[in-house]
């Protein structure tokens, strides 16, 4: 089985039927699945904020969410994150494509690699790291985590796990 | 007419439904105006009143009006593509558009110059894009819960606020009363 349609498995078991997507071509394949998934709402979003917004009203209409972006957008986040989806309490898995780590070809990449982690720790976001694909074997009880708490937790999955840049 | 008197105007339309209220002052207003367990006061997120409302309104059946303001519009503008091209017809956007950033001091927005809203909407794919004046802010807003179709109403209306005290309810509270309401 393919690892992404593995981690749309894991989502649907776990009840996720809202997701919202940033693009990314790391995670492409699980969006394409998220796609092609009966049953899972797709909602592309133009900025990682926004797909925030859109998940926190999907939650409070009884959709559990799930939003899917790289780990530059935690720089665009932070306020969202600590202003709606911390204070109201509101779960949200979000799994992220961490560039900028090993095999990574672009340099401008781990500029924001370096404080991705720092952020999320700043933010007592609670943070997993997928580096192999048996880590992914996690998936399924980091999601129910983030439901049973009700806070975002971060998923990142590197370069390793998708098996480098292709021929980038 | 200022943007609490569209507020105090239309109040006993809301009420009927699920509301998503912008940041400041417009929830401050609403808050002492009416207090509803089914409105969602945005105590902070500049921007994402409307991103709310459409995924409360695509997630679940009952109507929902987001109110936001020009300025909280132009801050998340890449909202109107997302609207259009995710088409809820429980949903309907209200901007009222005062052409400045009330809760800050009324500092102009672009949308107080030269940018108009109803046609940036309108070229993000926005079919039904109402415009109105103040005053007829509820007629509108009636004709669009009954014509059963997205529709986003730019209200014009003058700038300037009153005086309104903040609002103190812990989110968390906020957010689980109008959770029971929409599961009512």
């Amino acid at each position: 089985m393919s690892i992404s349609r593995k981690i749309v498995d894991d989502l649907v078991a776990n009840d996720v039927s809202f997701v919202t997507t940033v693009p990314c071509k790391q995670l492409a394949g699980v969006i394409e699945e998220v796609e092609n998934r009966p049953g899972m709402f797709h909602i592309p979003a133009n900025k990682e904020d926004e797909g925030m917004g859109l998940c926190a009203g999907a939650f409070m209409g009884g959709k559990r969410p799930c939003i899917i972006m790289q780990n530059t957008a935690i720089g665009v986040t932070i306020n969202t994150l600590a202003t709606l989806i911390q204070f109201y309490r509101l779960p949200l898995p979000m799994l992220i494509s961490f560039r900028g780590e090993l095999r990574e070809p672009v340099a401008c990449q781990v500029e924001m690699a370096v404080h991705t982690k720092a952020l999320l720790a700043q933010m007592h976001i609670p943070t997993y790291h997928f580096h192999k694909h048996a880590d992914a074997d996690e998936l399924d009880a980091i999601l129910k985590y983030t439901f049973m708490c009700s806070k975002p937790v971060a998923i990142l999955t590197d370069a390793s796990f998708w098996g480098g840049y292709g021929d980038q | 007419m200022i943007r609490s008197e569209i507020l105090r105007d239309i109040a006993p339309i809301l009420r009927d439904h699920l509301v998503i209220c912008n940041i400041g002052l417009p929830s401050q207003e609403l808050h002492m105006i009416d207090d509803q367990p089914s409105n969602f006061y945005m105590l902070g997120t500049m921007g994402l009143a409307s991103s709310i409302g459409l995924g409360l309104a695509l997630a679940q059946p009952k109507k929902v009006i987001s109110i936001d303001g020009d300025g909280s519009v132009l801050t998340n503008l890449g909202t109107l593509p997302t609207i259009a091209n995710n088409v809820a017809d429980n949903f309907i956007l209200l901007i009222i558009d005062n052409g400045s950033y009330g809760s800050t001091g009324d500092q102009p927005t672009y949308a107080g110059k030269k940018t108009r809203l109803e046609a940036v909407a309108a070229a993000c794919g926005c079919e039904a894009v109402v415009t109105c004046k103040a005053e007829e802010t509820g007629t509108a807003l009636k004709a669009a819960l009954a014509s059963g179709k997205m529709t986003v109403i730019v209200a014009k209306c003058d700038s300037g606020n009153i005086k309104v005290p903040v609002i103190t309810k812990d989110p968390v509270t906020i957010r689980d009363r109008f959770m029971a309401e929409v599961a009512r």
